[in-house]
C-alpha cells in the first residue's frame, strides 16, 4: 500500500483500456471568462433535479420568494431541497416538460423574477475549520448540492460516507468534447475549488486528495497548481486526453491502478470521487452561506456566435442562454444538453437548466452529422477495442436486439458507463449505447415486476388464508350451535323457571335484580356471535342451577296442570321463552337481522311497566338498526280508545304481533320489524306480564315466518270491548291463529317446533295464573290452540 | 464356494444399497411437485382468473397436468417463452387472440361516484382497495396487479382500468421510431 502511495506521490498514471480520441473542440468556448447574463423572464425549477427523491414543496403559489431561500423541504432518504435562484413571484407549480431525452412532465416551480435580485438572509458558517462533521453535512445538504458532474448524486451523502475513504479524487478531467465548464471554473475560481477541497478533506479525512486534470487544460492546471501548493495532501496529477478518461470508475483506474468492483461503489475501495464544481458549489454553500443556485454552463457550437461559458441561473430556460449568445439555428436544428458523446438532444429548447447541466450544444449539420441509417454489424470488433469497461459490445448488442435478458446480465451489461466509444468508433453506425440503455430499462422493470409478482403473490396467499380461515370459523359456529340447543335449552329454560321462582319467595328488590340478570343474559344469548362464550355461559348457568335443576325441569313440564298461585311463575315462564328464542336466533345462520327482544321481567309492582318501556324501545332500536337500505318503516300506532286498560292491553298486543308478523312477511325488501306496540299505562302487574308474553310471541312468530313470501295482509282492528277477559282471549287467540298460519307455510323451516315448545310453556303459564281472569285467558288459548292445529292440518294437507 | 461368496457378497450389497435407498427416499422426500413452484415463479401472479383458474398457482398445477401454455394474458408472450423452455414444449401465440405484449394497467376508482358497496374489496385478490360500508374506496396502486377482477363487480360502474404511466425511470428510447421535434 505505501508502495502504491509513493507511486502516485510520484505521478505515475495507469491506463484503462480502450478510450477513444474524439475532435476536442474546446477552443471554441474556453478563451472568454464566464459570461453573467441578465435575468430572464421566467425560471422553470423542476422539484427533482437528482437522484433520490424530491423534496416536500414548502412554498404556494403567488408567494413571492427572496433568492437563495428554500423552497423544498428534503423529506426522505436521499432528497436534497432546492431554492429560488432569484427573487421573484412563483406564477405557478405544474408539471413541465423535464431535462431529459423524454422530457416526461415533472412538477416544476416557475417562478416569475421580480428584477431587484434580493437576497434572503444568509448564514454562512462562522468559522468552518472548528465546525462538527456534522453541522458542515447539514451545510451541504440544506444548501441543496448534488453532484455536478452529470449524475446528480446527493453530495451530502457522500460527505457522510460511513467507510474510510483513502483518496479523495477531484474529478477536473472534463474529457467529452466541447465542454469547458470545468476548465474554466478552475482558471477563475481556483482558491475557492481549493477551498471546498479542504472542507472535504475535515469531513472524510483522506490521506490524500489527487486532483486529475487533462493535459489539454494547461491554464486550469497553473491556476489550481498555484490554489494548492500551501496543502501538501492536495496532489495535481495531469492525465492522458483521451475519452472517456473522466468516468469516474475510469479516472480512478488511470489515477491509482484500483478498479471498482462489479456493482460496487468507490468508497467500497476507499476512494470517493468529486467533481470541481460540486465542490467550488460546497466552499460556497460553508463560506458564503449560499446554496446552490447557479452553475456555469458552456453554450457553444457552430450556430452560436459567441461560444463561451455563462453563470445561468437554475431552471433558465436553454432558449434564453442561446439567445444571448448568439443563436442562429439551422434547418432542422439539433440542441444537445450535454456533449456529443453522452449528451442527449433536447425535444424543446423551453426546458430549464438543472444542477447536472453542464453544456448546451447547437451544432450544424457539418460538425454533428445526423446518424445515418443502421447498418449491419461487420463484426469488426473495433467497439470492443474502443470500450473502457473491457465489455463486448457486440456481443452485447445481439443479446439486447434478441432480448436475452439473461445473457445480457452475464456479459455484465451493467458495468457500461454509456460512454458512447463504441457507437463513435462502429463503421456500421449502430447506436450500441442506445440498445443497452433500453436493455437496461427492461431489466430493470423485469426486476422490479418480479418483486412486484412476489409481493402479489404473498398478499394473494395471506388473503387466501384469511378467507379459508374465517369460513372455518363460520363453519365451526354452525356445527356448534345445534349441538349446544338440544343438549342445553330445556335445562335453560329451567334454570330460567327455577331462578325467577327462587327469587319471587324473597322480597321485590331481589327479584327486579333476578329479572335483570336474566334479561341481561338473554341479551347476550341473542347478539352473541363468538360460539365459544355462549357455551361457556351455558356450562356456568348449568353449574349454578344443577341443584334445582330436576326439581324445576318437572314442575315446567308439569306446568299446564299444575296450578301454581304464584303469579311470577308467569314471569318466569316469560323469561324462559325469550331465552329460548335468544338461542333459536343465534343458530340462524341466515343473514336476517338478529332483533334484540327484551321480554320484561314484570316485578309484582311498576317496575313491570317500566320493564316493558324499555323493552320496547330496545325492540325499535333493534329494528331501525336492521333497516336496509330501501326499506320502509311502517310504523303501527293504534290508539287505544277502551275504557278498560285490560282489554286496551291486550288489544295492543295482538295489534302489535299481528302487525309484527305482517311486516316479517315481507321479508324480500324490507325486513326490518320496527315494532311500536302501544305503550300500555297499566299499573296492572298482569297486563305488563301479557304484554310481555305476547311481544316475545310476536317476535318469535316473526323470526319463524321471516323466510315465507307471504302476503302481507293482516289487519287487526281494535277492540273495544267492556268485558276485559273476552278481549284478551280474543285478541290472543287471533295473534295466534295468524302465526300459527305463518309458522306452516314454510314447510321446510325447522322453526316451526321451537315456536310450538315455546307456546305450550307460554300457555302453562298463563294458565298458573290464578286469578279468574287468567281461567278465561288460557281458555282463549286452547281455542286458539286447537284453531291453529286445525289449520295447520288444513295447510299440509 | 466362490460362487457362493460372489452371490452372498452381492446380496449383501444389494441389501445395503437398498436399505440406503430406502432411508433417502423416507428421508430426503419432496412434498409436492416442483415443477409447480417453477411455473408458479413464471407465472405473473396477477391472481386474475383469465386463464380459467382460480388464481396462478391453480393454472401453474393444471400446466404441471398438462394443460396449454399459453392461457396467461398478463404474462404475455415472454411467459409463454419462458414457459416453454421450461416445460420443453412448443411455444405458441397466446390463446384467444390475446396481445403479445400486453399493456400494464392498474384499476382507478373514481371516488366521487363511489358508493362504498365493498364489492370490489371483495373481488380484489390481493387486498389492494381500501374502504369501509358507505365510505370511499381507493386503490392501492403500488400492489394493485390490474387483473381487472374489480371492474365487474361495481353497481355504478367507477372503476377504471387505466394504463401504468411511463416515467423517467421506465421510459425507453425508441430505437425504430421517427423522431419528433417540438418547433418554437
Amino acid at each position: 500500500m505505501e508502495k502504491l502511495l509513493e507511486q502516485i506521490k510520484k505521478g505515475t498514471v495507469w491506463a484503462f483500456p480502450g478510450g477513444v480520441h474524439p475532435p476536442q473542440q474546446k477552443s471554441l468556448s474556453n478563451s472568454a471568462p464566464i459570461a453573467r447574463l441578465p435575468l430572464p423572464e421566467k425560471l422553470v425549477l423542476p422539484l427533482k433535479q437528482h437522484i433520490g427523491a424530491s423534496g416536500k414543496l414548502i412554498v404556494e403559489k403567488n408567494q413571492h420568494v427572496l433568492k437563495g431561500q428554500a423552497l423544498t423541504k428534503p423529506s426522505a432518504n436521499w432528497s436534497v431541497p432546492i431554492h429560488a435562484p432569484t427573487s421573484g413571484t412563483i406564477i405557478d407549480i405544474t408539471p413541465m416538460p423535464s431535462a431529459h431525452p423524454s422530457a416526461l412532465p415533472e412538477l416544476s416551480i416557475i417562478i416569475e423574477p421580480d428584477g431587484n435580485d434580493t437576497w434572503c438572509e444568509l448564514s454562512p458558517v462562522t468559522n468552518p475549520a472548528t465546525a462538527s462533521h456534522d453541522e458542515l453535512v447539514d451545510v451541504i445538504h440544506n444548501a441543496g448540492i448534488s453532484g455536478m458532474g452529470g449524475a446528480g448524486f446527493p453530495t451530502y451523502v457522500k460527505a457522510d460516507i460511513k467507510q474510510p475513504i483513502e483518496f479523495l479524487i477531484v474529478n477536473a478531467v472534463e474529457c467529452e468534447p466541447y465542454i469547458t465548464a470545468d476548465d474554466t471554473l478552475m482558471r477563475e475560481h481556483a482558491a475557492e475549488i481549493v477551498k471546498g477541497i479542504e472542507l472535504m478533506q475535515q469531513l472524510l479525512n483522506p490521506t490524500l486528495c489527487i486532483i486529475g486534470i487533462e493535459d489539454n487544460k494547461p491554464e486550469a492546471i497553473t491556476a489550481m497548481t498555484e490554489a494548492a501548493k500551501h496543502n501538501e495532501h492536495i496532489l495535481i496529477q495531469t492525465v492522458p486526453t483521451v475519452y472517456p478518461s473522466g468516468g469516474e470508475k475510469q479516472l480512478i483506474k488511470l489515477l491509482t491502478n484500483r478498479e471498482v468492483p462489479n456493482g460496487g461503489i468507490p468508497a467500497d475501495i476507499g476512494i470517493l470521487v468529486h467533481n470541481t464544481g460540486t465542490l467550488y458549489a460546497i466552499a460556497q454553500a460553508v463560506y458564503e452561506g449560499k446554496p446552490l443556485i447557479e452553475r456555469v454552463v458552456t453554450v457553444t457550437g457552430n450556430t452560436i456566435h459567441n461560444p463561451g461559458n455563462v453563470w445561468a441561473l437554475l431552471g433558465t430556460e436553454i432558449k434564453h442562454l442561446l439567445d444571448y449568445q448568439g443563436f442562429s439555428p439551422v434547418p432542422q436544428q439539433r440542441v444537445v444538453m450535454g456533449g456529443p458523446m453522452m449528451g442527449f438532444t433536447l425535444p424543446t429548447v423551453r426546458i430549464g437548466v438543472v444542477k447536472t447541466t453542464n453544456c448546451i450544444l447547437a451544432p450544424d449539420h457539418n460538425e454533428l452529422a445526423e446518424p445515418g441509417p443502421e447498418k449491419a454489424c461487420i463484426r469488426c470488433s473495433a467497439c470492443a477495442d474502443a470500450c473502457p469497461a473491457s465489455l463486448l459490445p457486440q456481443q452485447l448488442q445481439w443479446f439486447a436486439k434478441s432480448k436475452e435478458y439473461d445473457k445480457l446480465q452475464e456479459h455484465n451489461l451493467f458495468d457500461c458507463i454509456e460512454c458512447g466509444a463504441c457507437a463513435y468508433v462502429c463503421p456500421s453506425e449502430i447506436p450500441l449505447v442506445q440498445y443497452y440503455r433500453v436493455a437496461k430499462v427492461e431489466i430493470k422493470e423485469q426486476i422490479a415486476e418480479k418483486i412486484k409478482s412476489d409481493r402479489a403473490k404473498e398478499r394473494f396467499d395471506a388473503r387466501k388464508a384469511r378467507l379459508e380461515q374465517e369460513q372455518a370459523e363460520r363453519k365451526n359456529r354452525h356445527k356448534r350451535k345445534p349441538a349446544a340447543k338440544t343438549a342445553d335449552e330445556q335445562q335453560k329454560v329451567a334454570d330460567a323457571l327455577a331462578r325467577v321462582k327462587d327469587k319471587a319467595g324473597n322480597s321485590d328488590n331481589k327479584s327486579a335484580v333476578a329479572a335483570a340478570i336474566a334479561r341481561a343474559k338473554a341479551k347476550k344469548q341473542g347478539g352473541e356471535l363468538e360460539p365459544d362464550n355462549s357455551e361457556v355461559a351455558k356450562e356456568r348457568a348449568a353449574r349454578k342451577e344443577q341443584a334445582r335443576l330436576y326439581k324445576e325441569q318437572k314442575a315446567q313440564n308439569n306446568g299446564d296442570d299444575e296450578p301454581v298461585d304464584n303469579k311470577k311463575s308467569a314471569v318466569a315462564a316469560a323469561i324462559a321463552r325469550a331465552k329460548a328464542k335468544k338461542a333459536a336466533q343465534a343458530n340462524e345462520q341466515a343473514p336476517s337481522d338478529d332483533t334484540v327482544s327484551e321480554s320484561p321481567v314484570a316485578a309484582n309492582d311498576k317496575k313491570a311497566a317500566v320493564a316493558a318501556a324499555i323493552a320496547r324501545a330496545k325492540a325499535k332500536k333493534a329494528a331501525q338498526a336492521n333497516e336496509q337500505a330501501q326499506s320502509d318503516d311502517t310504523v303501527s300506532e293504534s290508539p287505544v280508545a277502551a275504557n278498560d286498560k285490560k282489554a286496551a292491553v291486550a288489544a295492543a298486543i295482538a295489534r302489535a304481533k299481528a302487525k309484527k308478523a305482517a311486516q316479517a312477511n315481507e321479508q324480500a325488501q324490507s325486513d326490518d320489524t320496527e315494532s311500536e306496540s302501544p305503550a300500555p299505562a297499566a299499573d296492572d302487574k298482569k297486563a305488563a306480564v301479557a304484554a310481555a308474553i305476547a311481544r316475545a310471541k310476536a317476535k318469535k312468530a316473526a323470526q319463524a315466518s321471516e323466510q315465507a313470501p307471504s302476503d302481507d295482509t293482516v289487519s287487526e282492528s281494535p277492540v273495544t270491548t267492556d268485558d276485559k277477559k273476552t278481549a284478551v282471549a280474543v285478541a290472543i287467540a287471533r295473534a295466534k291463529a295468524k302465526k300459527a298460519a305463518q309458522a306452516s307455510e314454510l314447510a321446510q323451516q325447522n322453526e316451526n317446533a321451537e315456536p310450538q315448545g315455546n307456546d305450550e310453556s307460554s300457555e302453562g303459564s298463563q294458565q298458573t295464573a290464578q286469578e279468574k281472569k287468567k281461567a278465561a285467558v288460557a281458555a282463549a288459548i286452547a281455542r286458539a290452540k286447537a284453531k291453529k292445529q286445525q289449520k295447520e292440518g288444513n295447510d299440509q294437507s | 464356494m466362490t460362487l457362493l461368496y460372489a452371490l452372498i457378497a452381492l446380496g449383501l450389497l444389494a441389501l445395503i444399497f437398498g436399505l440406503i435407498l430406502g432411508f433417502a427416499a423416507v428421508r430426503f422426500r419432496v412434498e409436492g411437485n416442483p415443477v409447480v413452484e417453477q411455473i408458479d415463479t413464471i407465472l405473473p401472479q396477477t391472481q386474475c382468473g383469465q386463464c380459467g383458474y382460480p388464481g396462478c398457482r391453480p393454472y401453474a398445477e393444471a400446466i404441471a397436468n398438462g394443460d396449454e401454455i399459453n392461457k396467461c394474458p398478463p404474462g404475455g408472450d415472454a411467459t409463454v417463452k419462458k414457459l416453454a423452455d421450461l416445460m420443453g414444449v412448443e411455444a405458441k401465440p397466446l390463446a384467444g387472440g390475446e396481445q403479445a405484449d400486453p399493456v400494464k394497467t392498474v384499476a382507478y376508482i373514481r371516488e366521487d361516484e363511489c358508493i362504498g358497496c365493498t364489492k370490489c374489496i371483495q373481488a380484489c385478490p390481493v387486498d389492494a382497495i381500501v374502504g369501509a360500508t358507505r365510505q370511499m374506496h381507493t386503490v392501492l396502486i403500488d400492489e394493485c396487479t390490474g387483473c381487472d377482477l374489480c371492474v365487474e363487480p361495481c353497481p355504478v360502474d367507477c372503476i377504471d382500468m387505466l394504463p401504468v404511466a411511463p416515467t423517467k425511470q421506465t421510459w425507453k428510447w425508441q430505437l425504430d421510431a421517427i423522431p419528433v421535434t417540438q418547433i418554437d
